[in-house]
């Protein structure tokens, strides 16, 4: 696996992490719910009824459209680098979607908005995800990789 | 007016994903990799997500409803399960496989990466095998 040295942004990550926050408030007032990418993903695929896909699929369309909102201010698309393989990505991402749908949530769930509730059960996953996502990426960087 | 507010919210959500840092694999993957090329910013989104979800979430339950629904809906569970220590633990493994979490790759659809449609189709594929193996889900609905 090919490793790029990214830069150190810290003001940059900061306002990135507010407008998350504020993403996810919003969403609180207007609908009163917590805003977990997963659940959203899942809720689109197997939707009850129309109702609850229709916020879902203008809530996606909005998050997708953000990109674009940057290139148009800006004039640069925001940075995608990806050094993983074809057959990582799919391997990660099934894991990703099994291990997030058993666990009920994932970065935006349970690290956003169970911690900020104080949800015994985010308090329990978040650290399980983190310490499991590095000891990942060092097997694969460090161990197996090079 | 629901659903523009419901585009509005993942517009915000989205803008937020992409300053940040959190879209980008190659950040994401640093941000683990405490003993090689290590890049705390993430740290930072994190801080700021927390400051504003801690403060406005108790701002907004003094509401008696939300604007457009008829109640607040938050998960009550309280359980500490199997399916939650493996789910999460699981989770942690694919996202430093991978180095994207959904979150982060829904609004990275936007800049039309062929790389993003194939993690998140992957994505729906292990939501679809954990609904097939488990169809009578535990306490919560996945969040």
């Amino acid at each position: 696996m090919e490793t790029v040295i990214t830069p150190f942004t810290p003001g940059m990550s900061f306002a990135g992490g507010l407008a998350i926050g504020l993403g996810a408030v919003l969403l609180m007032v207007g609908l009163g719910r917590i805003l977990g990418a997963t659940g959203i993903m899942s809720g689109l695929i197997f939707a009850e009824n129309n109702d609850e896909r229709s916020w879902r699929l203008f809530m996606v369309a909005g998050m997708i459209l953000a990109p674009l909102a940057i290139l148009a201010v800006t004039g640069e698309m925001p940075e995608v680098n990806v050094p993983i393989s074809p057959a990582m990505i799919i391997i990660g991402g099934i894991i990703v979607g099994f291990g997030a749908s058993l666990g009920s949530g994932c970065t935006s769930g349970h690290g956003v908005c169970g911690l900020s509730r104080l949800s015994v059960r985010s308090l329990v996953a978040v650290p399980i995800f983190m310490a499991t996502a590095a000891i990942t990426v060092f097997l694969v960087r460090h161990v197996f990789g090079g | 007016m629901r659903l523009l507010f419901a585009l509005l919210t993942g517009l915000v959500f989205g803008i937020g994903i992409a300053l940040s840092g959190m879209m980008d694999p190659a950040k994401v993957l640093n941000f683990f990799d405490v003993a090689g090329t290590w890049d705390p910013s993430l740290a930072f989104v994190m801080g700021g997500a927390l400051l504003v979800t801690f403060f406005g979430y108790r701002m907004v339950w003094k509401r008696t409803k939300p604007l457009f629904a008829e109640s607040f809906d938050i998960p009550s569970a309280t359980l500490i399960d199997k399916d939650l220590v493996v789910g999460s633990a699981l989770f942690g493994v694919g996202w430093g496989v991978a180095g994207f979490c959904p979150g982060a790759a829904i609004p990275a659809l936007g800049t039309g990466r062929w790389e993003v449609l194939l993690f998140l189709v992957a994505v729906g594929i292990g939501i679809f095998l954990r609904r097939a193996i488990n169809l009578t889900p535990g306490t919560q609905k996945p969040a």
